[in-house]
């Protein structure tokens, strides 16, 4: 009699170490696991309603000042460590982790205008209403001492924004002019004009450091050469610009946060048209931040949200809104990219997460791997109307809410009115201009 | 004015190229602009005749009424607004003296240079320099584009980018940069500093600095020595142990073992002379050994290794052997020492001579039975049980002998124990109510007799059933031993009403089995041949016919005939031959037997076939009926449109095209479009696809670890950006991507003069301001 006997070649089950994985054979013949699109359908459906779920954004409210929130600082080299200027001249430090105020100061008498750390973390400059700009150590005072700043420069005219170099002992402020300071020196080492008009802000390019940007009342947006101590180009647009951002990982692109309810996008090098216009504010665009990964950017708008967008999208992905939350002056992206801070009118600094549906903490590789799984479900699916709509479906406070709907109407308004025009003249005649171009009223060489 | 100019150069230029296009034979002094300028100065000079004529031959001076370039520094008019004055013309006078004529050959070098042009406006300046200013910033960014570039299109970005190196900071560093500030921590400072404790670098006090210093360089020499000898005498032991425990040999290993013993021996004799004192404590040790054995129960024949030995005892004789040396080692460790019982030890041997082939089990039984100490037996199994049986007077003839052979048996005896309660509670019962019986005049004798008839009935009862199930769970029995209880059963068949005789062959039967089953543990069931199994139950019906009432008996018979008939125990199945093969293919018949009893009710194909015939009606094209009842012809209830009428206005439907599915039996294919997969199927084709092909196939592919082995499942689901938490992205520097920064600092630049232009801007500039 032929015996048959099974015979396995161990290699093909045996672990290596005791620490290895158990080796499990799988067949992955298809006809076995059949109607695999169906269930990674479904599998995207009910990730993507999970992530709906999940959806808690809001972390904390750190509240502690007497006035609105006008500025906020990240620390180049803590990441629990925030400061943030308001109204009423008061600085504050904060612990994220503690979610407690540290220390707080009396900089200055009127408004802190602008704050900034110096780059390796050991000082911070601000500059207030009081025509001064200040260096405070970011170590409290010690034991004794007074409770007062490293320098003061009192300077002729009121400054409204200070941004400090990446990597050298320079700052710069904004105001009648753009001044760049050596911080040994009490006067600026060269001062930038291009016409007259006040500054509202000014900040250096991260990447290449020579670089500013700054943008000025009368609606433009002026960029400098530190090294060459000249302005370079002017670019004028349809409204005044509040604030600008450059991309932390694309040294050309910046974003401009401007008044008509819009952000651009710019290449600098082509300034006469925005890369991208990202529209979904109804109201004011009041400050803007990249993510340190340079893939996203949140905005704080004066309509009581913020909002976050993916740089090469022109809608937002996501909305963060507060009953108590009203005009949001300043919003910082934390730089290990989790986290977003925003100070608003009522006082208060928020910690956002900056991914609503992630899960904080430690993961097992599994969740990871599940995590992970389901993004790609999510994005495969993404076009797919139910997993669209539930990933798009955003509860909105109801004057953000109608006020979209008067835009949309409006925009539609004018849209068809400027269809008509160009239906009822001469062929040729009118031209029809593309959303991008008609933003940008000149650009000055 | 510049645009002026810009177009005065222009025209020069202009005439330039003209002036160059015609033929070298023309003069080139001739010019109309020239002629022009004659033709002025004659008329100026015509005036000035005229205007002296009146005598006065006076000299006048031009007036200077508005600011004019042609205004001369000497107060001397030009002659003629617009000419130049050459230099040429001054040097005229001095042509004739020689001495002179150094200078006029500076002077004709000088006459050959061009005229400086005039400054540009301040604006146009600053403009240029803007220009030129973004051109070279262009130019500084544009090398970013590849990395831009190669970063967008990433399939995987993970930041931080640059890898940071973990910084070892020693406790000294951190310490040197922290300074005591407030009053207690200075204190505690000065402390730390009286008492010369480190605060910094080596953390050693002088005092143990000077300790590591003491020791002389032959001590360490020699120190050193000895640590390499032992280690390396560490080794070698390490090494010997592990060679000699892998000598698999046992003879090796009982001859070391007895060595040793030997050497115990004779070291304790050894000690016994010469201390006293450590030997009796050496006893003690061995006393206490023995101790440990009575409670270990360790030689005892109850591990496996003795079970096994027992099943062998009887054919091998080694094994037996094997376990007369544990039992005796169990005894010899078992003895005391000083005060040994001969008595004890003697019957022990003698009970291990007198019967060497003796199984062990059966040997324990008979220990039990010598051994005055009733608490050293090992089972008290069968002792509780009788404890339980004595409550009553009455039967305690019957369960005892039931249970004596019982309690040897492992398995049944829980079933056996709840059939006992069972019946113990039936004649409680039964007491009871003969008790009423006794209250009534009926004579006691008489009901007496009844209830113990009765009960003589119910043991009848209970041991058929006892017997139906350890026959199940017994294994083979021997046909040999099956004529020797057929004997028996039929001699006490006589007496019917004993029921101690009746039970006895029961009993006999039962102590047969045991002794059978203690040799063979591990036969199965269905090795059991069918014939013997009913000749069993044959001989076992008559036994039960003997006491018991008729009615009774024809009960058990009943059930007996329905187990052989319904249920196929595996023992009625496996018959003579009982081959494997055979056995798969009756347990498939039997899955799809069992399947086809569960779903008796649904026909699925018939369902099937019904559904798709409706479907292929359903999609059928219908006929339109367009009459109208009543017109042409009368209406009313009751009244049908004539066939006539309807055949006319009955408009066919075309006869669609053939079903798909028509030659295919087992398929339903649906061709209308499903509405309820509409609302999850995409409209439109998604931006950054051109083909809907190319759409649907990434759709298709499944990433999901069913589909796909775990390293393409992890590749497919690699997200975009990975962050590490707790990490501080910095911007991207140029170095991270392998450019070269600039080496100056951009503060270097500003100071050393923010206004100058370079020679190379300089020319860069020139050319601009050409164009």
């Amino acid at each position: 009699m032929k015996v048959k006997m099974l015979s396995r070649n161990p290699d093909s089950y045996v672990r290596e170490t005791k620490l290895d994985l158990q080796r499990v054979p799988r067949n992955y013949d298809p006809t076995l696991h059949p109607f695999e699109v169906p269930r990674e359908y479904v599998r995207a459906l009910n990730a993507t309603k999970l992530e709906r779920v999940f959806a808690k954004p809001f972390l904390a409210s750190l509240d502690g000042h007497r006035d609105g929130v006008s500025c906020l600082a990240k620390h180049p080299k803590s990441l629990a460590t925030v400061l943030s200027g308001a109204c009423d001249g008061e600085v504050r430090i904060w612990n994220l982790t503690k979610r407690k105020c540290i220390r707080m100061i009396q900089a200055h008498e009127g408004f802190v205008r602008g704050i900034c750390t110096r780059f390796c973390g050991t000082s911070f400059f601000t500059v207030g209403d009081d025509k001064t700009v200040k260096q405070w150590k970011m170590d409290g005072p010690s034991y004794g001492e007074e409770e007062e700043p490293l320098h003061t420069i009192l300077g002729k005219t009121v400054y409204t924004g200070i941004d400090h170099h990446w990597k050298e002992a320079v700052f710069a402020t904004c105001g009648q002019q753009v001044d760049i300071w050596d911080e040994q020196r009490t006067s600026p080492i060269c001062s930038m004009t291009w016409g007259f008009d006040s500054i509202s802000s000014v900040k250096f390019n991260p990447i290449e450091t020579f670089l500013l940007g700054s943008c000025a009342s009368d609606r433009n947006i002026v960029l400098y050469d530190m090294r060459q101590a000249t302005p370079l180009k002017k670019v004028i647009l349809d409204m005044r610009t509040n604030t600008i951002c450059w991309n932390p990982m694309e040294a050309f692109i910046f974003t401009a946060a401007n008044e008509d309810y819009n952000l651009y996008t710019f290449d600098m090098r082509a300034l006469d048209t925005p890369v991208m216009i990202h529209m979904d504010h109804v109201s004011a665009v009041l400050d803007v931040d990249y993510s340190p990964t340079g893939k996203d950017f949140v905005s704080a708008s004066f309509d009581k949200s913020i909002r976050i967008f993916p740089v090469d999208k022109s809608r937002s992905r996501e909305v963060y809104h507060t009953k108590r939350m009203q005009h949001v002056i300043c919003v910082k992206w934390t730089s290990d990219s989790k986290y977003i801070m925003c100070g608003s009118d009522e006082m208060n600094i928020r910690l956002w997460k900056a991914n609503a549906s992630e899960k904080l903490g430690v993961l097992t590789s599994r969740e990871k791997a599940a995590t992970d799984y389901n993004q790609r479900l999510k994005e495969k699916f993404q076009h797919h109307p139910h997993i669209k709509r539930i990933s798009r479906h955003r509860h909105l406070p109801k004057s953000i809410y109608s006020q979209i709907q008067e835009q949309r109407i409006m925009k539609e308004a004018r849209r068809r009115k400027e269809l008509n025009r160009i239906k009822h003249s001469k062929p040729g005649s009118v031209q029809r201009v593309s959303e991008k171009k008609k933003r940008v009223v000149a650009v000055v060489k | 004015m510049s645009s002026s100019r810009a177009a005065e150069s222009l025209l020069a230029l202009n005439q330039q190229e003209e002036l160059e296009d015609l033929p070298r034979e023309y003069p080139l002094s001739t010019s109309e602009d020239e002629g022009d300028s004659d033709g002025e100065r004659k008329h100026q000079k015509l005036l000035e005749a005229i205007s002296s004529l009146d005598g006065k031959n006076r000299r006048k001076l031009a007036e200077r009424s508005e600011a004019s370039l042609k205004v001369s520094e000497f107060s001397v008019s030009s002659e003629g607004s617009g000419e130049k004055l050459v230099l040429s013309d001054l040097l005229e006078p001095v042509k004739t003296s020689s001495s002179l004529a150094a200078v006029k050959k500076q002077l004709n070098r000088v006459k050959s240079k061009k005229t400086v042009e005039l400054p540009l406006h301040r604006e146009e300046i600053e403009r240029i320099h803007r220009e030129v200013a973004f051109n070279k910033t262009s130019q500084v960014l544009s090398k970013w584009d590849p990395v831009v570039q190669k970063n967008r299109q990433a399939e995987q970005l993970v930041f931080p980018l640059s890898k940071q190196q973990s910084v070892f900071a020693p406790i000294e560093h951190v310490v040197s940069g922290w300074k005591a500030r407030t009053p207690l921590e200075q204190e505690i400072f000065n402390l730390l500093h009286k008492n010369k404790q480190p605060v910094t670098d080596p953390l050693l006090t002088p005092m143990e600095k000077a300790s590591l210093k003491a020791m002389s360089l032959e001590e360490v020499k020699m120190r050193r020595a000895e640590l390499q000898r032992a280690r390396a005498l560490q080794s070698y032991y390490g090494a010997r142990a592990r060679r000699e425990k892998k000598i698999k040999s046992k003879k090796y290993h009982k001859l070391l073992k007895k060595g040793k013993a030997k050497q115990a021996l004779k070291e304790f004799e050894k000690l016994r002379k010469v201390n006293p004192a450590a030997a009796l404590e050496e006893l003690e040790k061995l006393e206490k050994a023995r101790m440990m054995e009575r409670m270990s129960l360790k030689h005892q024949n109850s591990g496996k290794w003795a079970k096994s030995k027992a099943v062998m005892a009887k054919y091998d004789l080694e094994a037996r052997q094997a376990m007369q040396e544990q039992l005796a080692r169990n005894k010899e460790l078992m003895q005391k020492i000083q005060v040994a019982s001969e008595s004890a030890e003697e019957e022990g041997g003698a009970e291990e001579e007198g019967e060497p082939f003796v199984p062990d089990v059966v040997n324990e039984v008979q220990v039990k039975a010598d051994r005055p100490n009733p608490w050293m037996f090992r089972n008290h199994s069968g002792d509780t049980k009788e404890a339980e049986v004595q409550g009553d007077p009455e039967e305690l003839a019957e369960p005892a002998a039931q249970e004596a052979p019982e309690s040897e048996e492992e398995g049944p005896v829980v079933a056996e124990e709840i059939l006992l309660k069972e019946f113990e509670e039936r004649r409680s019962l039964r007491q009871k109510s003969g008790l009423n019986q006794i209250a009534k005049p009926v004579g006691s004798q008489e009901a007496k007799d009844l209830s113990s008839q009765e009960v003589l009935s119910e043991l009848r009862a209970l041991s058929q059933k006892l017997n139906r199930e350890s026959h199940q769970s017994r294994k083979q029995e021997l046909s040999s031993t099956r004529t020797v209880l057929a004997v028996q059963r039929e001699e006490p068949a006589g007496e019917e009403e004993e029921p101690l005789l009746l039970q006895r062959p029961e009993r006999a039967r039962t102590l047969d089995e045991l002794e059978e089953l203690g040799k063979e543990g591990c036969f199965q069931n269905k090795e059991l041949p069918r014939a013997a199994v009913e000749g069993q139950q044959l001989e076992r019906n008559p036994s039960n016919h003997l006491g018991v009432p008729k009615e009774k008996k024809r009960k058990e018979q009943m059930i007996d005939l329905q187990n052989l008939l319904t249920t196929k125990s595996p023992s009625m199945k496996s018959l003579a031959v009982p081959t494997t093969v055979e056995e798969l293919e009756d347990e498939e018949r039997d899955q799809r037997q069992m399947i086809k009893e569960a779903f008796a009710g649904d026909d699925v194909i018939r369902d099937f076939l019904k559904e798709k015939r409706e479907a292929v009606e359903a999609s059928k094209p219908k006929d339109v009926d367009l009459t109208l009842p009543g017109w042409d012809e009368w209406g009313g209830v009751g009244l049908k449109p004539s066939a006539k009428k309807r055949r006319r206005f009955l408009v066919k439907a075309p006869e669609g095209p053939p079903r798909k599915d028509k030659n295919l039996p087992n398929v339903i294919l649906n061709e209308k479009r499903n509405i309820h997969a509409v609302a999850h199927q995409v409209r439109m084709l998604p931006y950054p696809f051109t083909h809907h092909q190319q759409f649907e196939r990434t759709i298709q592919t499944p990433i999901g670890s069913t589909w796909n082995p775990q390293r393409a499942f992890q590749k497919l689901t690699m997200p975009k950006v990975v962050t590490k938490p707790g990490h501080i992205i910095k911007p991207i520097k140029a170095e991270d991507v392998g450019y070269r920064s600039s080496s100056r600092s951009d503060l270097s630049v500003i100071q050393r003069n923010p206004k100058r232009l370079s020679i190379r801007h300089k020319k860069q500039l020139k050319k601009i301001s050409v164009d």
